[in-house]
């Protein structure tokens, strides 16, 4: 009896579409309880995102959901036709990372979702007049003009709550009169970007942290619905900017499989020794700057050494050393320089050295190992219930490397390890880390001398229309795992393109993790978390 | 050896011969003032290149280069933006507070830099309980960051000051004992005396053991003191941007960050006094050839060229090593370095009793 079957047991008025991951549509009133079934019958533990949605005649929203035992993926769609209020039951108290994404459906679609204990917007500002993603929204500057003045700020959050059959909306305050409440941020030097984390702390002692974020919103998501497809390729340079040809490498994927294509073999490895590339640059600028968070100011030197090499590299073969845009539809926008494989061999020969350095200087230190160990300990169950993937939940025990549990492109063909350390700390966070850049150097090694000669890029037409459907894809970014969900109606525009980015659920977890630290704790968990803030905003 | 007493005391006669008694004294606190200020900020100046130099040496840089030969002149271009910049009045801050904050470290670094043995005869302050003097004065210095903090209504200088506090009130034990310690080797509290005491070889050979143990604390616990790395918490820029000087701007900062500079001096200088011999060559008993060749080595080069080589270490340490937490600074020393160095002070009484030093 396979699980549709099953699922349709438990609700009779449950519908199904197949397809590559099996959708389950199921009315409002049901869907909280369907959502626990899923959870504690079937084990889909792992809430991956909520895509809100607007079709037109209805408002709802999508539940991608895995299982992480053996990383099947479910996904639930439920709506509500009433535009004025629509509601849907939280599932809050099942997934803790659902907190944060619901805000963002709220903020986005106005869904409101009844029993969520923090109902306030995520990114825009608390004025902000209606809801941008909503296809009936009204673009109207004059509704929404430049403010010259402060923001207005509000200590006030709402629970939304069913009473006799109503809604009800309950006011409660984010932190009491007494706290002594610290902004670290927005220009703070350990946020690594325009993050604000609202302290609230007793002598050196953390409370409460409430992340505020969307400083750098810039609706990417919103973009992406008025421009074809070619055109979104270069936001995904713009979120993570250090994983920025991994998550083209996703964005990319997810097109060429709803066109049916596939890029030449020649693109493909290209791709992925570009995306090992990143991970090692991203990995070494993570190290660099957690020391210097860390007050070991002089690691940050010699980390960037290495990085600079890769980005000479990437400069030569992309024309840029930030944004580089390389990956297209179909393939590559231009073949690699002649001297790239020199230049990487080199740079292979180096890392495993460098590596060595860093631990000489670093991960020994006496002072290092009472900064890190133990401090921020995120246990394995928690580390699922907020979704914390990468380098990070591996920390945590949870083999989450989406290279093994759902391969792409010819990562089924690379023997490397998934590095999964169990102690949670945010020393465990920093060694694996440390660990996974010798696994892209050993991963580069294989394919360096083995790039297949041929075409870069696929014949792809110059306007790309996607049939109608939905297509769902995760790629391994340099922080985790990243999605990207597109719903096509056959124009050349996507319907909906929704990111799911790792750094959103890291920031969420911060919380969790610093309550009883110390304010120094809160600078070495949220640097071995190692979020990037426009990964955040979008 | 030369010894500056001859100069000093020209200068005095040739003052007394055409002034009375009083103006004497007047104008010579205004000449040793206004040397001692021209020598603080020079000093100071050097310490910021030398910094740089240094801490680009480690980091694989080249540090400033292109103000002058070799950058040498970019310090003094820093000096002068800082010394234009303007003055931030902010709301809310305690201003009288607020602006005496900078004055009171200021002076207490002055005043500590102002016991340090020159050279031979070039001692500006010169009573018996010398060094117990400069710890006292050295000390008050706490009480300008703490001031700082609390006036600039900030709750990151708060934090800080707070950290401060807790740190700088801490570490003045260890430094204190430290010096104890080799106060008890040396047999007086009178710097000259000290200098002196270590004529026929410095202290860190002659008290062996408990001298290194004294030592290794004071240099420990004087990095603490300087607020500097891995001790900078109450400045710690991850955590709360600048600390207690966060809201300082132009001169008012330039004071802060001059004493900081100048207490790395006077820390390394109080070292180089109580263990490296002060001013006082290298004398190793027997090889006189090679002792009267040291003689000829002028005394305040000897004595600054110490105190720069330890200033050395420091910056060393705050080059390499990461932060740490303020549990983990105050474990440090009540747990480690304090019953250590009584130990240690202990330890050195006998061998001062029974006579087994060399």
């Amino acid at each position: 009896m396979n699980i549709q079957e099953k699922i349709a047991g438990f609700f009779p008025e449950a519908s199904f579409e197949e397809g590559e991951i099996l959708r389950i549509c199921i009315p409002a009133e049901k869907f909280h309880e369907l959502a626990k079934t899923l959870r504690d019958e079937f084990g889909y533990d792992y809430l991956v995102t909520i895509v809100g949605m607007d079709w037109g005649e209805s408002l709802g929203c999508l539940y991608y959901l895995m299982n992480t035992a053996d990383h099947s993926q479910i996904s639930i769609k439920t709506s509500t036709t009433d535009r004025e209020q629509p509601a849907i039951d939280s599932v809050a108290d099942l997934w803790r990372i659902a907190v944060i994404f619901e805000r963002e459906v709220y903020d986005f679609y106005g869904i409101i979702f009844v029993n969520n204990p923090d109902m306030r917007r995520l990114f825009l500002n608390i004025d902000w007049v209606g809801y941008p993603l909503r296809k009936d929204y009204d673009e109207n500057p004059e509704l929404n003009p430049v403010s010259i003045e402060n923001e207005r700020q509000s200590d006030e959050t709402y629970v939304w709550k069913r009473e006799n059959g109503k809604l009800v909306k309950h006011t409660e305050r984010v932190f009491n009169d007494d706290d002594f409440v610290v902004n670290i941020g927005p220009q703070h030097p350990a946020t690594h970007g325009v993050l604000r984390f609202r302290t609230a702390i007793d002598g050196e002692i953390i409370k409460k942290i409430d992340v505020y974020m969307g400083y750098i919103h810039r609706g990417v998501e919103k973009l992406c619905e008025n421009l074809q497809y070619q055109q979104t390729l270069h936001f995904m340079d713009r979120l993570d900017y250090f994983s920025a040809h991994n998550y083209h490498h996703g964005l990319c994927l997810c097109i060429e499989k709803a066109m049916g294509i596939e890029a030449p073999r020649r693109a493909q490895v290209i791709r992925v020794i570009m995306d090992e590339l990143s991970r090692i640059a991203s990995h070494c600028l993570f190290i660099g700057t957690y020391c210097m968070d860390l007050g070991a100011t002089t690691m940050l030197f010699y980390t960037l050494r290495v990085r600079e090499q890769i980005l000479d590299i990437m400069e030569r073969t992309c024309g840029a050393r930030m944004t580089f845009n390389y990956s297209c539809i179909g393939g590559l926008m231009a073949d690699i320089h002649p001297d790239f494989v020199k230049d990487v061999k080199e740079l292979l020969a180096i890392c495993p050295k460098n590596v060595a350095e860093y631990n000489k200087l670093f991960t020994g230190n006496i002072i290092t190992k009472g900064r890190l160990e133990g401090v921020g300990v995120l246990s394995h169950d928690d580390a699922i219930s907020y979704g914390i993937t990468g380098p990070s939940g591996r920390a945590s025990g949870w083999a989450c490397d989406v290279r093994k549990t759902h391969p792409y492109s010819i990562y089924p063909e690379l023997k490397f390890e998934q590095v999964v350390r169990t102690e949670g700390d945010s020393m465990a966070r920093f060694k694996n880390r440390m660990d996974e850049i010798q696994q892209s150097v050993d991963i580069i090694n294989q394919l360096i001398d083995n790039i297949p000669e041929g075409d870069y890029c696929a014949k792809v037409p110059k306007v790309i229309k996607l049939p109608e459907g939905h297509w769902f894809q995760l790629v391994e970014g340099c922080r985790g795992l990243f999605g990207v969900y597109i719903e096509s109606k056959g124009a050349a525009q996507p319907y909906r393109l929704k990111l799911v980015t790792p750094c959103l659920n890291l920031a969420s977890v911060v919380d969790h993790i610093t309550r009883g630290d110390k304010i120094a704790d809160l600078i070495t968990i949220g640097g071995s978390l190692d979020y990037i803030v426009p990964d955040i905003d979008r | 050896m030369f010894n500056f007493s001859i100069v000093t005391e020209w200068i005095h006669n040739l003052l007394a011969s055409f002034m009375p008694g009083w103006l004497t004294t007047t104008a010579e606190c205004v000449l040793i003032g206004v040397g001692l200020l021209l020598a603080y900020s020079l000093l100071a100046l050097f310490y910021i290149y030398y910094e740089r130099k240094l801490c680009a040496f480690i980091q694989c840089r080249l540090g400033p280069n292109r103000v002058g030969p070799m950058g040498l002149c970019q310090v003094f271009a820093d000096m002068f933006k800082m010394l234009i910049k303007e003055l931030i009045e902010l709301k809310h801050t305690d201003r009288f507070l607020f602006a005496l904050a900078p004055y009171l470290v200021i002076i207490a670094s002055v005043l500590s830099f102002a016991c340090l043995p020159w050279g031979r005869g070039l001692q500006i302050i010169n009573f018996n309980i010398g060094i117990f003097f400069l710890i006292a004065v050295s000390s008050i210095g706490v009480l300008g960051i703490l001031l700082a903090g609390w006036s600039s209504n900030n709750k990151y200088t708060l934090i800080g000051a707070m950290r401060s506090g807790a740190q700088m009130v801490s570490y003045e034990l260890s430094v204190g004992l430290s010096i104890m310690t080799m106060v008890c080797l040396a047999g007086t509290m009178s710097i000259p005396g000290i200098v002196e005491a270590q004529a026929d070889g410095w202290f860190i050979f002659t008290g062996h053991i408990p001298a290194i143990i004294a030592f290794i604390i004071y240099l420990i616990a004087g990095t603490a003191e300087t607020n500097r790395g891995p001790f900078d918490l109450p400045e710690a820029e991850s955590e709360l941007t600048a600390g207690y000087h966060t809201e300082y701007s132009g001169i008012h900062f330039g004071f802060f960050y001059l004493a900081e500079y100048l207490n790395l001096f006077i820390v390394s200088g109080v070292a180089a006094l109580m263990f490296f011999g002060g001013w006082m060559p290298l004398h190793i008993p027997g090889w006189e050839g090679f002792n009267d060749i040291m003689n000829y080595i002028p005394s305040p080069i000897w004595f600054i060229g110490k105190a720069i080589a330890i200033s050395a270490i420091i910056i060393w340490f705050k080059w390499t090593f990461p932060r740490l937490r303020i549990d983990q600074l105050l474990k440090l020393e009540w747990k480690y370095l304090l019953p250590i160095n009584l130990f240690n002070l202990v330890l050195m009484v006998l061998v001062v009793v029974y006579n087994l030093h060399f």
